[in-house]
């Protein structure tokens, strides 16, 4: 045993010195791999065996009818594994001669919030958020400053010197979310719904941080829903329940715009502030709306363009 | 007819030797990467332990969700995006060595330039490791690849993030490979296959820095990014975050030699610290002028950075740390004969580091989002998970500066050729 002058540091090539240090490096590089091994763990359960099927699945506007068929069928089954509920998931493509606009009468809305709650029941919302597209802001009358604004109130309403302003994503017609996404995840329809495509989004939040309404939720964890509340009337672009870590916004309803029917929001509001329609409809209410009312958008310094409108009845 | 063949068979013999020479010098880089003295050991092992806490916990928060992060709707990003910005500056400064070493051919910068070049390789690792961090389906990477995803050029500033970025990185790694190959084998570096190359870095580092900005300066809805300065702004604090840290590098490398390397270098990068030091704080200045004296809601987030908002005042200490770090350094930069008192030098560049680090990281990203684009303010600061991962990533980055640094200072020094690998002095 040559054990005289076995420092770590010293440099003498001893054989015995060398052998050693090789052992060691061994023993070192065996025990960073199995820490590797422990530290990367949690990755390893994959969620459900559609997993390889969605990993390989390709973007929205690629899919041929097959492929799609096959994929919706997928997203249901997926939903029956993981919430026990049995939904259809179907495919709502954009009419022809047709593009979707919306106005919100201030003078009407008196901040009931009925829209917020039918939002969140029909599009399959996170319950434990409590995760909504609309949000309603209560201002102080005489001014239009959104510093003043408050989102959480809790008291009736309407509060007297306030009035209300719901807001959701605007479709604008330059949308600088749709810009910036890096993979076209979220583009704008022939309808002139912006949409995103759930399971081509990569979650880089971009979007979020262009949209100037704060139009767009990401989902922070995996919405969690119990069976017997999941509204089974699904649509691919629209209302199905979305994966964990992808970004989400309003999409007018498609599922039920696009059937001839009213945005939930819209069905839900007791005070008739909400007006929808087509407008490349001369005889429609929202054209009548933007022809005669006193109208406005959001931040329209910004040239966005949106299409959705407030106006004022009074 | 003769010549002809007997260049055929030496370019033949060429890439006969570069079938040899190539994975054995490769394999010496292995061996020299994982052999070394007890400290060597103690700090690889440091690094690769705070590596595998943040592995473990990005894996953590791939399978349970961006829920473990504190970041929200409002402030949709944090920590990641900050380090991110930051790390592109880092990794742009290393060309502050570089022009002076080829487009002025001072000597003693060229001697080191590859301390920049390899600067600029960790960094860039670093961004990306940051930008895969920040991704909430990181599995749907291959989504951003052209041809085999889909990628929206020229319309996202991503994309053409992603493309110089990357380009920057296979540029760098290019140039010290070759380098370092051609003076492992014992031969002459043919200019011709580095000097161009060499040429495109300068313009691409600017690029990488400029594209970041654009990143953020061309959202309308937030206007604390929407300004034409804040590219300026990024390359003149790159080039003091840079700097300064080529220079720690340099002082330690000193150290750790024994010898006076990079001596030349150091007051050279001095010299340009104390230019691009006072740039930095004069466009801060400027800024800072035409938010406060207009004030309105313009200003609002300028306002919560400094002196809080509504009673919110998360990033305040953080600014004003950041204020007085850049500060001291510009003063300490400013000191005659800076390059021969080390002690203050190093500390010097450690208060610019960490001054940019905050006002190119959490000063430059949070604000963006506080107030929100309709006017709320929800504050942010980061999870523990937030930070493991951070710390995480640049200890790996740290990692792979450290071992390319040792590999080059053995080639550079004629330690390491692919006769043999000499003895240590």
């Amino acid at each position: 045993m040559n054990e005289t002058s076995d420092t770590p540091e010293a440099p003498v090539a001893a054989s015995a010195g060398l052998s050693r240090r090789t052992v060691l490096k061994g023993a070192g590089a065996t025990l960073g791999a199995a820490a590797f091994a422990v530290a990367a763990s949690p990755l390893l359960p994959t969620r459900e065996d559609h997993s390889f099927d969605e990993f390989i699945q390709n973007h929205y506007q690629e899919l041929t009818d097959e492929q799609l068929a096959k994929v919706l069928k997928r997203l249901e089954q997926e939903t029956l594994e993981e919430y026990g509920a049995e939904v259809t998931v179907r495919d709502h493509r954009p009419l022809a001669g047709v593009k979707f606009g919306y106005a919100i009468s201030l003078s009407r809305c008196n901040g009931n919030a009925k829209c917020v709650e039918a939002c969140h029941k029909e599009n399959n919302h996170d319950r434990a958020t409590n995760q909504s597209y609309i949000r309603v802001f209560e201002l102080p009358k005489g001014t239009t400053n959104m510093d003043e604004g408050r989102v959480m109130y809790d008291h009736a309403v309407p509060a007297p010197d306030k009035y209300y302003m719901p807001v959701q994503c605007l479709q604008c017609d330059n949308p600088p979310c749709v810009d910036v996404c890096p993979v076209e995840a979220t583009w704008k329809e022939k309808d002139g719904i912006v949409v995103v495509d759930y399971n081509w989004c990569i979650g880089c939040r971009y979007c979020e941080a262009a949209c100037p309404y704060h139009a767009r939720r990401f989902n922070w964890k995996k919405p969690e829903i119990p069976a017997d509340e999941i509204n089974p009337f699904q649509s691919y672009l629209s209302n199905r329940i979305r994966p964990q870590g992808v970004v989400e916004k309003c999409h007018f309803c498609l599922h039920r715009t696009r059937e001839g029917k009213a945005p939930a929001c819209m069905e839900a509001c007791p005070t008739g502030a909400r007006v929808f329609g087509n407008l490349l409809d001369p005889d429609s209410e929202i054209r009548f709306i933007l022809e005669n009312k006193r109208v406005f958008v959001l931040k329209e310094e910004l040239g966005t363009q949106p299409s959705l409108y407030y106006f004022f009845d009074a | 007819m003769t010549k002809a063949t007997s260049t055929l068979e030496a370019s033949k013999a060429m890439s006969e030797s570069h079938r040899i020479g190539y994975p054995k010098f490769l394999f010496r880089s292995l061996s020299e990467a994982t052999d070394g003295s007890f400290s060597f050991y103690a700090w690889m092992t440091a690094l690769t332990a705070v590596a595998l806490v943040g592995l473990n916990a990005w894996a953590h928060q791939v399978a349970d969700g961006m829920i473990l992060t504190h970041m929200t709707d409002h402030v949709s990003w944090g920590l990641y995006i900050a380090n991110f910005t930051f790390g592109v500056g880092l990794a742009a400064g290393g060309v502050m060595m570089v022009i002076p070493a080829y487009l002025y051919r001072h000597k003693g910068m060229h001697d080191v330039v590859i301390v920049g070049e390899l600067l600029a390789i960790a960094a860039i690792i670093m961004c990306l490791l940051f930008v895969v961090a920040d991704l909430g389906r990181p599995d749907r990477f291959w989504h951003l690849i052209p041809v085999i995803g889909r990628f929206h050029f020229p319309i996202s500033m991503l994309t053409w993030d992603v493309l110089v970025l990357n380009g920057y990185l296979l540029l760098n790694l290019h140039i010290c490979g070759y380098l370092l190959y051609q003076r492992f084998l014992g031969r002459e570096p043919n200019r011709r296959w580095y000097v161009p190359f060499v040429l495109l870095s300068v313009v691409w580092a600017i690029s990488i820095h400029t594209v970041t900005a654009f990143l953020y300066s061309g959202l309308g809805g937030r206007p604390f990014w929407n300004s034409g300065l804040l590219a300026p702004r990024f390359l003149a604090s790159a080039f003091v975050s840079g700097p300064a840290f080529i220079i720690v590098t340099l002082l330690i490398l000193r150290r750790i030699t024994g010898s006076r390397v990079g001596e030349g270098a150091v007051s050279l990068l001095v010299k340009i610290v104390r230019v691009t030091v006072l740039v930095n704080l004069l466009m801060f200045v400027s800024e800072l002028f035409t938010e406060f004296y207009t004030g309105g809601a313009h200003a609002a987030s300028a306002e919560y950075l400094f002196f809080g908002l509504h009673g919110k005042t998360g990033l305040v200490p953080w600014t004003w740390t950041s204020v007085a770090l850049n500060l001291i350094s510009a003063a300490v930069f400013l000191c005659p004969r800076i390059d021969r008192r080390t002690r203050l030098l190093a500390f010097g560049c450690a208060c610019a580091f960490v001054g940019i680090w905050i006002e190119k990281g959490m000063g430059l990203i949070i604000p963006g989002f506080i107030p929100s684009t309709l006017h709320q303010i929800v504050e942010y600061s980061p999870s523990l998970l937030e930070w493991k991962v951070t710390a995480g990533i640049w200890a790996f980055a740290l990692l792979v500066y450290t071992v390319a640094l040792k590999i080059a200072a053995r080639v550079l020094s004629g330690e390491m050729t692919i006769g043999g690998t000499q003895a240590r002095a």
